[in-house]
């Protein structure tokens, strides 16, 4: 997709106003939290699993050039194939080259956002093609052609009755009389019609939540099970994942698994969880003839050893987004980037550079409610706020905030200078103020007073008032 | 033998001292209440967070250093903020760090700051302020005390035994009420969407007064509620505890 | 230069990694030796009998249907009995799992019983899994000629017979298990590890069973 994150307050007021969308973006709180808490409830270890399966990724990127190595290995040696990719563009031509060299017509994909990342669909059509997303989420928002808006419930910005209205538009050999008023006949018809696809495909393509080194297996994590029938129905399954998601064994991939869930879906286990190693055996009845997996770094490598490798933790369980005042209140598809909602403010300006994405970090009200459910405990505000120093030390941040900082700082770092002028403004204020004690509005606070109103200050500054009652005390004295 | 008094300097917040002194005022009766001796240097602006929020480093760090030379000399430093007080426990070490002269300063510093009503409860050991107020009251978690802090139930003990005080909790309680300082103004359409949110759970709540420990997000829903013509009144935890309701509520009583 | 030098020098460089260095490697090979456990919760502790019990409990709170025999020779009964009470066609599709192929199926007269991979074309298939996992209800199932892994995905029904005795409380000892049964280090093409039936909340996050795969599932537990 292509990165809009500089027109996100633009993007951000049209979402506001959005009837439909706003409906939608109740399910968000609705859906997600109250789950949430109750599994994470539920399971005294919670936390202290938390805590293994940061030291436990924190232990893999402090070791990732080994790590990648025995997987490499172990890749290989189950009949494998690894192919590594420095930019977005490297994975793109691999999988490309890939499909071309099998005759590829059509691939069936799982739910995947590392190729959202480096627009995977655009690139196979472009040249003869056809992706099929299989997640029944992906697939509506294919249809629509649009992004997914939230990194594992990508339609969660739709209602049903426009799912019902795009696959009337492109479902045209069903009977136009039949029954989609509710999610279980939608959903039964992308099944039917998905049905076909997968015994169609040539390729199959999905992610990886995990890439295991003691055995070389990638890992999906899913709950409708298309991932399985796209990685086993084609002839050939590529895997596209990043470098950071490598584990040591199979004990730290369950110790993950435990939070993954819980914080992202409130389930103690997805579903499927499903391990897969190398292509099927000389005596398998099914499975595919080869596996490939494709190593992207795309700018993960240059994290290591800065302020934001922290992020490297992730494991995109979506618990940040869920739980986020302004994911709430404009969806995902504002932030104008692949990754919405903080892990997205955080990861996007890393992938991208800080130039184009720098209203990402800063739309946060840093309430860190996101690193409090952070399975991975990153802390994500504190990389936000990096973020803004990087912008603020490059003058990359607007005019108008800059000299309004530079101005209240000068006074702010003179204590004497800020009594002085406090000691004049305030009270003035407050004879403004009037007996409402407040304002409706007041010129430059159009910020505040066009949504609310601005209380009046008291009178006195506090310190005035302390002082002068300090002083009165001691006067009897004298 | 009587133990020396603690001597506590009071670190008003910029925002009590401009536009809120009875918090100010209260902080300091429930701290000498509790048996403190209270101070109010006048060295003291703001805690540095607009600055530090806003990725100027530079500045943050010359108003910490201003401030824990304002500061350091006492027992403790009292904030009647979550959010203030965070900035100084929580924040500030990590602006010296790798810096020989400071960092140590800064850390010794940080051990002594708290926010009020926790200093209260569990450095003070108070139970009961004494106070009394015939309302019906719900508490609002401001996010920097209840998540940096860990400031829920220390609020709730003392309104317990506030005499003729009720205390009906809302919805969503512990969720952003959409200030984040300068956000509400640097994003002020998706602020207002967040705090509209929040001032329906507070109306729902049947409540006719909201407490909160920040003045920040005070003025936030005090401004939307009154902007939306609700009758609830909003005061500063601090003030309720206090016994100090003579002042007219933030931005105003009535409609 | 490869991409994969490329890659590998950034990351080293990153990290500030100067030639070989011993004592990283040892903690990775120590790690990848030893495969240390972590947090197991108490729930996954309980003792071999209440492993068991633990296990139905969990599978039924996931979406699953749990019954319990005595015997192998029981397994045709019931799953026959399992498409009668739900009006499915007298047809399986099933692997060349020996303990499955062992459970005598003559005895289930009108029972047409298919073997190899699923097709699409299968309302319900049989599975033996290698174990289970107590503390989540959770099947684990190895792909091969003995239980393709097309059965696990493509019938609507997915029938999954499971020794007693291979239940586990946590997932480390599968892990353990399948060392011991496989070598360590070896796996399967796939091992799928299934927590109920498959389910979508895509559409208005309203839960709904049998997205893609079996719209329900069903556990025969021999003790």
């Amino acid at each position: 997709m292509e990165l809009a994150a500089k027109h996100f307050k633009a993007s951000a007021a049209k979402a506001l106003v959005d009837v439909q969308l706003q409906k939608a973006l109740g399910n968000v709180e609705k859906g997600f939290i109250g789950k949430r808490q109750k599994a994470a409830a539920a399971l005294p270890e919670f936390d202290a699993l938390r805590d293994n399966a940061r030291d436990i990724k924190n232990h893999v990127l402090a070791h990732l050039d080994l790590y990648l190595e025995e997987y490499e290995r172990k890749v290989t040696a189950s009949g494998g194939i690894v192919h590594w990719a420095e930019t977005a563009e490297d994975a793109r031509r691999i999988v490309l080259e890939i499909c071309q060299k099998a005759g590829a017509r059509t691939v069936t994909k799982g739910k995947s956002m590392i190729t959202e990342e480096i627009a995977l669909n655009d690139h196979l059509s472009a040249n003869g093609i056809e992706p099929v997303e299989t997640d029944l989420g992906e697939y509506i928002i294919q249809l629509r052609g649009e992004h997914p808006s939230h990194i594992i419930a990508p339609a969660v910005h739709l209602n049903k009755e426009q799912v019902e209205g795009d696959f009337r538009r492109v479902h045209t050999h069903l009977p136009e009389g039949r029954d989609l008023s509710d999610p279980v006949s939608l959903l039964g018809e992308a099944r039917e019609v998905l049905r076909q696809r997968y015994f169609a495909a040539d390729v199959g393509i999905t992610g990886a939540n995990f890439l295991i080194a003691e055995t070389g297996t990638s890992v999906i994590v899913t709950n409708e099970g298309n991932g399985d029938l796209t990685q086993t129905l084609g002839k050939i399954h590529v895997v596209v994942a990043s470098i950071e998601k490598i584990v040591p064994t199979l004990e730290d991939t369950s110790q993950i698994l435990r939070v993954l869930a819980r914080s992202a879906t409130g389930q103690d286990m997805s579903v499927y969880t499903t391990f897969s190693t190398g292509p099927k055996r000389a005596d398998d009845p099914d499975g595919p003839d080869q596996y490939h997996v494709v190593l992207l770094d795309n700018g993960r490598s240059a994290m290591l050893g800065t302020e934001y490798q922290d992020m490297l933790r992730c494991i995109r369980c979506g618990a940040c987004m869920n739980h986020c005042p302004v994911y709430h209140a404009v969806g995902g598809h504002a932030y104008g980037s692949v990754y919405p909602g903080p892990m997205g403010a955080v990861l996007t300006p890393s992938l991208n550079g800080i130039e184009e994405t720098g209203q990402l970090p800063n739309a946060s009200t840093f309430c860190g409610r996101c690193e409090a459910v952070c399975p991975m405990r990153i802390p994500l505000p504190k990389m936000m706020r990096h973020w803004r120093e990087r912008e603020f030390e490059r003058n990359l941040t607007p005019l108008t905030g800059r000299y309004g900082l530079k101005f209240w700082a000068f006074f702010a770092k003179r204590p004497k200078l800020y009594r002085l002028a406090v000691s004049f403004g305030v009270p003035l204020l407050s004879v403004f103020g009037g007996s409402s004690k407040r304002f409706r509005s007041l010129p430059f606070a159009g910020g505040w007073t066009r949504h609310r109103d601005l209380p009046a200050p008291e009178g006195r500054t506090f310190l005035q008032a302390w002082a002068q009652r300090e002083a009165l005390k001691q006067e009897p004295a004298q | 033998m009587a133990a020396r008094q603690p001597r506590v300097g009071l670190f008003a917040t910029c925002l009590v001292d401009l536009f809120r002194p009875s918090v100010g005022f209260a902080s300091a009766k429930l701290l000498q209440d509790a048996g403190c001796e209270v101070h109010v240097p006048v060295a003291q602006t703001c805690c540095g967070q607009p600055a530090y929020n806003s990725g100027d480093r530079a500045d943050t760090r010359a108003i910490a250093e201003q401030v824990i030379e304002a500061f350091e000399g006492f027992d403790f430093v009292v904030a009647p903020s979550g959010s203030c007080a965070s900035m100084l426990k929580k924040h500030y070490p990590g602006l010296f760090a790798g810096d020989a002269a400071w960092e140590g300063r800064a850390q010794r510093f940080s051990d002594k700051c708290h926010e009020l009503v926790s200093f209260l409860t569990d450095v003070m050991m108070v139970r009961d302020t004494g106070a009394s107020l015939d309302a019906k009251i719900t508490y609002h978690d401001s996010c920097s005390g209840l998540r940096e802090l860990g400031i829920k139930d220390q609020p709730r003990k003392l309104l317990a035994n506030v005499r003729g005080l009720e205390l009906q909790e809302m919805k969503d309680s512990d969720v952003c009420c959409g200030f984040g300082g300068t956000f509400c103004i640097k994003y002020s359409d998706i602020s207002n969407a967040i705090v509209t949110k929040k001032v329906v759970n507070i109306d729902a709540s049947g409540a006719d007064m909201l407490l909160a420990g920040d003045v920040g997000c005070l003025m936030n829903m005090a401004g939307k509620l009154k902007r939306q013509g609700s009758s609830v009144e909003v005061r500063h935890v601090a003030e309720v505890l206090a016994g100090m309701t003579s002042q007219p509520p933030i931005a105003g009583s009535g409609k | 230069m490869s991409a994969r030098e490329t890659v590998m020098g950034k990351i080293r460089a990153a990290m500030g990694v100067k030639g070989p260095d011993e004592a990283r490697q040892a903690t990775v090979a120590t790690r990848l030796r030893e495969t240390p456990a972590g947090v197991i919760p108490a729930r996954a502790q309980l003792p071999t009998a209440g492993q068991l019990e633990l296990f139905c409990a969990m599978a039924v709170q996931f979406g699953a249907t749990v019954t319990r025999v005595s015997d192998y020779h029981e397994v045709p009964a019931e799953v026959s009995a399992y498409l009668r009470t739900r009006n499915l066609p007298s047809e399986i599709r099933m692997g060349a799992d020996a303990r499955l192929v062992k459970a005598d199926w003559s005895s289930e007269k009108t029972l047409e019983v298919r073997h190899g991979a699923s097709d699409g074309g299968d309302l319900a298939g049989v599975s033996h899994a290698m174990a289970g996992i107590a503390e989540t209800g959770t099947l684990a199932l190895l792909s091969g000629p003995a239980n393709p892994t097309t059965i696990n995905f493509l019938p609507e029904h997915h029938i999954v017979v499971l020794d007693a005795r291979d239940i586990r409380g946590d997932m480390e000892s599968v892990w353990a298990k399948l060392r011991t049964d496989l070598g360590k280090g070896a796996m399967p093409r796939n091992i799928n590890l299934i927590t109920g039936p498959s389910r979508s909340g895509d559409i208005e996050q309203t839960i709904i069973l049998g997205a893609h795969g079996p719209r329900a599932l069903h556990i025969v537990v021999v003790e």
